[in-house]
């Protein structure tokens, strides 16, 4: 059977569910994290499978490009955030985290 | 069945199920290094459909920087001295049903709707044309992303060290 496009879709399908469910079900902050990681990861592989397989150029790479960058920015702001409260609360259990104020 | 096919079916394999164990590890470590599998196989997937420079920086800020941001992050999170580094869950079987569904539907949609199919050849190398593109047509998102690394750069250290 020849690798389709298709292929691609569901790798990235199953990439994005598996990452919804680290986000809901795990209660630590970092992990939810590394869930976020796996949705923008399946995101990118449906970007530069479209380019390929849509005639789109080098387009849907350039995005995937831009992804990843976001994707580092995000991360440091996150992992400052999360120490701040572990500072703050001392610890990283998201569902423990409900006040604004100390 | 051909040797890009094989390539194909082994990094899949090595990404879905690392990701499975990513998120269902009870170890936060382990986890962080089943992630490194997973982002090193969807650099391989990037390669077989020809975005040679996308996987290169996929490896070189995912897994040089990401990660290792992420790993401090567990570090200076958790008791290391304390047995504290297990994760607990929550609500694993309503999440288990829904993610299911979802994971499903978005498959049976995908693959059950007629893409336009051209597979056009893959180009030798896609570095110069990326570089043209970020220097005419994506020239202003390329300043703003510049501005916005800064802006990050200043809030997170200032963030971080109060």
């Amino acid at each position: 059977m020849h690798i389709t496009l298709n292929h691609f879709l569901i790798i990235s399908s199953i990439l994005f569910s598996l990452g919804i469910f680290g986000i809901i079900t795990r209660k630590n902050a970092v992990m939810v994290l590394m869930g976020i990681e796996l949705i923008l990861n399946a995101a990118n592989i449906n970007f530069v499978a479209f380019a390929k397989y849509g005639n789109y150029g080098l387009q849907g790479q350039m995005v995937a490009l831009f992804v990843i960058v976001l994707a580092a920015a995000e991360a440091a702001i996150a992992l400052a955030i999360v120490l701040n409260i572990y500072k703050t609360f001392a610890t990283v259990n998201v569902d423990e985290i409900d006040t604004l104020k100390e | 069945m051909s040797i890009y096919d094989i390539i194909f079916y082994l990094f899949a394999a090595v990404t879905v199920v690392s990701a499975f164990f990513v998120v269902t590890t009870r170890n936060i470590v382990h986890s962080a290094f089943y992630l490194l599998l997973t982002l090193f196989g969807v650099a391989g997937l990037y390669i077989l459909l020809g975005a040679d420079f996308v996987s290169i920086v996929q490896l070189v800020v995912y897994i040089g920087g990401i990660l290792i941001l992420i790993l401090f992050g567990v570090m200076l999170t958790q008791k290391i001295t304390s047995v504290d580094i297990k994760t607990k869950t929550t609500q694993l079987l309503p999440a288990a049903i829904g993610v299911g569904l979802l994971g499903g539907f978005l498959i049976s949609a995908l693959t059950g709707t007629q893409w336009r199919n051209f597979n056009t050849p893959v180009p030798e190398t896609t570095a110069s044309g990326l570089g043209l593109l970020l220097m005419q047509e994506y020239i202003v998102a390329f300043e703003l992303l510049g501005i916005l690394l800064l802006v990050v750069l200043v809030g997170a250290a200032s963030m971080a060290r109060k």
